[in-house]
């Protein structure tokens, strides 16, 4: 999978890999059996410490997404119900749409938009930015 | 001595005359992490380095590198076993050719990794035949990486090793930093590249003028420094200099901006009773924190 990392985002990095694997293994772009590099290797690729992606990985495997008994690399584990949170991101998404149309309507630009956004999902810290 | 740190400085001090170029320095590096130094040019960075690998001696106050005090020179020539370490003036024989200063390291370390220096000699493209004194800088500072590399050290103390490194250098001078970290050895390094800082670092250490200000992890920044803007409807109210949680505190017209260290929510909390119109809180990257640690106050 292709991660993106901003390291200046307020979140630490750690955290936007969990959140970013959650999210592709919520939306099916990792599948149940697919494997994630190795700590070395997807450190180096991501010019990130590898205590970042260990730390993402040990998080992972904690919340039962990711299995790294084998010793030889990280396995995804999905199981069901997935599709249907598949298809809530999408209706949810659909929501921020009509939201999103709604505030360009009444004259808000992106920028104030964003903004916005930010300020309501700053303070709610998601169980994924706790330490 | 704490046993988890491969680093550690108790008051540790250097004074030139009348200058302290390291004033009481308390530094703790953790074990198998990467910490970076940050402080501008003169801050002390190369002073505190040197007194760690004993090419310089405290005035006063003590460490530890790896378990073995700084200023026994027994216990000093056992560290440097387990230390590698590349710095300001490397101090290669600059009579020697690229081959012959790889061939007199090689002789001394008898955990020698020869596919390791194969394949940085290949990656850096280190001319073998020509003498050191010939290298530029950047080709210099290469060598010199691969000679600290090539070993199985414990800990890795680079001082400003991306210096006159061009961008492609730099990217495989920092690729190397996370290989060799993956191998669970301790990176210690001085940088001015913050931004190379804030994705390999685990760790930051910011010094000024001797002084050790900021010591901390990455993740600790990226969660609990904020910038909070309130703004209001007249001129913005006075506000107490202390203000808990703040580190420095800016007013200009109907606005003010904090910048919290922490708990930026019970900042936010105690800011609404001065009846704001609006607060905005945003992130606040390495650069901010490390430009706001060594503003001139």
């Amino acid at each position: 999978m292709i991660f993106k990392l901003s390291p200046s985002a307020g979140h630490p990095l750690y955290s936007q890999v969990v959140q970013q694997v959650r999210h592709a293994i919520e939306t099916a772009v990792l599948r149940d059996g697919d494997v994630l590099p190795g700590i070395r290797t997807l450190a180096q690729e991501l010019m990130v410490s590898p205590n970042t992606i260990a730390k993402a990985y040990s998080e992972l495997e904690h919340a039962g997404l990711l299995d790294l008994r084998h010793g030889s690399g990280a396995y995804v584990m999905a199981k069901r119900r997935l599709k249907s949170r598949a298809e809530q991101i999408r209706a949810a998404q659909e929501r921020v749409q009509v939201l999103v149309e709604g505030l360009h309507a009444d004259g808000f630009s992106d920028e104030e938009i964003q903004r916005m956004f930010a300020a309501e999902l700053f303070f709610d810290t998601s169980p994924e930015s706790k330490p | 001595m704490n046993e988890g740190l491969a680093i550690e400085t108790n008051v540790l001090t250097k004074q030139y005359g009348q200058v302290r170029a390291v004033n009481q320095l308390s530094l703790r590096v953790p074990r198998e992490q990467i910490t970076a130094f940050l402080g501008r040019n003169g801050a002390g960075k190369s002073t505190t380095i040197k007194m760690l690998l004993a090419i310089t001696s405290p005035s006063s106050g003590t460490g530890w590198v790896l378990g073995k005090i700084i200023r026994d020179a027994s216990q000093n020539r056992e560290m440097r076993r387990d230390v590698a370490y590349v710095v300001e003036d490397k101090q290669v024989y600059s009579y020697m050719t690229v081959e012959q200063m790889i061939r007199f390291a090689r002789s001394f370390y008898a955990d020698w990794q020869n596919e390791k220096e194969s394949r940085l000699l290949k990656q850096f493209q280190l001319p073998l035949r020509q003498k050191v004194k010939a290298l530029s800088k950047g080709m210099r500072t290469k060598l010199a990486l691969l000679l600290a590399l090539a070993r199985q050290p414990q800990l890795l103390i680079l001082d400003e090793p991306s210096e006159g490194l061009d961008p492609v250098s730099i990217e495989e001078l920092l690729q190397e930093i996370i290989n060799a970290a993956s191998s669970g050895v301790t990176v210690f390094f001085s940088s001015h590249q913050i931004s190379e800082v804030e994705r390999i670092a685990d760790r930051v250490c910011i010094i000024d003028h001797g002084h050790l200000r900021v010591d901390t992890s990455l993740d600790a920044i990226r969660r609990e420094y904020r910038r909070i803007t309130l703004s209001f409807d007249g001129n913005a109210p006075p506000i107490s200099p202390s203000f808990p949680g703040v580190q420095q505190i800016k007013t200009s017209g109907r606005q003010i901006a904090l910048l919290a260290r922490e708990s930026a929510d019970a900042v936010v909390e105690l800011a609404r009773d001065m009846h704001p119109t609006s607060v905005e809180v945003t992130p606040v990257d390495l650069r901010e924190v490390f430009l706001e640690t060594v503003k001139e106050s």
